[in-house]
């Protein structure tokens, strides 16, 4: 029997996932960060990206994430997202889309909010196209 | 007195007024069960953050570098009041205690000499308080509560109009105010300060589990704390509106259900006066007859 951590996924509108899991890999601001059970206590911030879950040594999960917050602690690993949706309901045009229409917005952005506003969305969509490329 | 035929197309009035009344209970009861699952599925997201922020601000603590929306502006001059009441009536006195709420505090406030903003969610609460406030309501947002219920976006619009007023130094203090889920039958209106935040719940159940480990922070605390405090108040925005709404459904229904069984009673007591008058005119007419044909 392998050990396993808590996986708990959050969105703003509802508790995605809460299952025990042996490894997941989050893509943090810093840099892809995997969390095994008995982690160290830390809290990081997520950039837009992927993230990988581990069973049997091979992904078995992959959840794309808009940007968010991980708190992980030796037991769990909670993970607030802004936004999740699995890897393979990603489409490839709707991601296209969206970059377009955040390339626009960053050209038409006046105020500095605005703009900040467009570039974030830009990253979004950026990591999407990425994801589904790999 | 009433002629017979008055009392017979009353009758048929009160009747429909019924159905409609029973038809909206249970319209409500429907959307109540929706909006109180989306209330209840948001609350996970909205309490890690809580217990996240909590942990972060001991960790920071009154710092000099930390961020405004935790430590505030330094003064509570200017007051911001976000009300989220309903877009329509007809809910029993759901928009009306809020707006109470409101009212009472921002007289208050005025009393003390301090300057009150308000922004409204919701149609009923723009049109109770623009009489008495028209000139303090700096934003009002209507048609929230769409067709698939309360979408996170809407909140974020609200959040970030908030977060704008906030960078330009437009308010001190922000208060929200909502009506808080407790049963179908039970609202309670609800204040509570969005910002700066109040870290209230890092409780002694979480002291002893949580804070006891050191935390690692990546990149920073004061980098994180600036990146959730501003999501922070969009979750809040967002989880009052789903309790918000989930009241006014259950603030419905309980309305409703009361209307129906009033038309109810009401259709009893004008059945008895129905046919008493009717008796009463049957006899009149026997004794008519009778003594017309007695007087031969």
């Amino acid at each position: 029997m392998t050990d396993t951590t808590v996986l708990e996924l959050v969105s703003p509108s509802a508790l995605l996932k809460s299952e025990p899991v042996e490894m997941v890999v989050v893509p943090g601001t810093d840099g892809n960060f995997g969390v095994l059970p008995k982690h160290s206590p830390m809290i990081s911030t997520i950039r837009p990206g992927v993230i990988d879950i581990y069973a049997g040594g091979k992904v078995s999960e992959r959840i794309f994430v808009a940007g968010g917050v991980a708190e992980v602690n030796p037991e769990r690993c909670t993970i607030l997202a802004e936004e999740a949706v699995p890897v393979a309901d990603l489409k490839a045009d709707e991601a296209q889309a969206r970059l377009e229409a955040a390339e626009a917005a960053l050209k038409s952005a006046e105020t500095a909010h605005d703009k900040a506003n467009a570039e974030r969305a830009l990253d979004i969509a950026r990591a999407q196209i990425q994801a589904l490329t790999n | 007195m009433a002629s017979l035929k008055d009392l017979r197309s009353r009758i048929a009035s009160v009747k429909s007024t019924r159905k409609i009344t029973s038809a909206m209970k249970m319209v409500a009861a429907s959307k109540l069960r929706r909006a109180q699952d989306a209330a209840e599925a948001a609350r996970p997201y909205a309490e890690r953050m809580g217990t996240m922020l909590g942990r972060l601000a001991t960790a920071v603590g009154s710092n000099e570098g930390a961020p405004k929306l935790l430590a505030g502006t330094g003064k509570d001059d200017v007051h911001l009041l976000v009300v989220f009441t309903a877009d329509r009536g007809l809910c029993g006195g759901f928009n009306a205690s809020i707006v109470k709420a409101a009212r009472l505090k921002a007289i208050a406030l005025k009393g003390e000499g301090k300057t009150v903003k308000i922004i409204c969610v919701g149609r009923k609460g723009s049109d109770a308080l623009k009489r008495e406030f028209g000139d303090n309501i700096v934003a009002r947002y209507t048609g929230i509560e769409g067709k698939k219920g309360i979408d996170f976006s809407s909140a974020t619009e609200v959040a970030d109009k908030v977060l704008a007023l906030y960078d330009e130094g437009e308010f001190d203090v922000c208060t929200i105010f909502y009506n808080k889920f407790v049963s179908a039958i039970s609202q309670v209106a609800t204040a509570q300060q969005l910002i700066p935040f109040a870290g209230e719940d890092v409780d002694g159940e979480e002291e002893a589990t949580g804070s006891s480990a050191v935390y690692d922070y990546e990149p920073s605390e004061e980098a994180i704390l600036a990146d959730l405090l501003p999501r922070n108040v969009g979750v809040q925005i967002f989880g009052a509106m789903l309790e918000s709404s989930a009241s006014e459904h259950g603030a419905r229904m309980s309305a409703m259900d009361n209307a129906t069984r009033n038309a109810g009673d009401m259709i009893d007591r004008l059945s008895i006066q129905y046919n008493r008058s009717r008796q009463a005119q049957i006899t009149n007419e026997l004794i008519e007859i009778i003594s017309g044909a007695e007087a031969l």
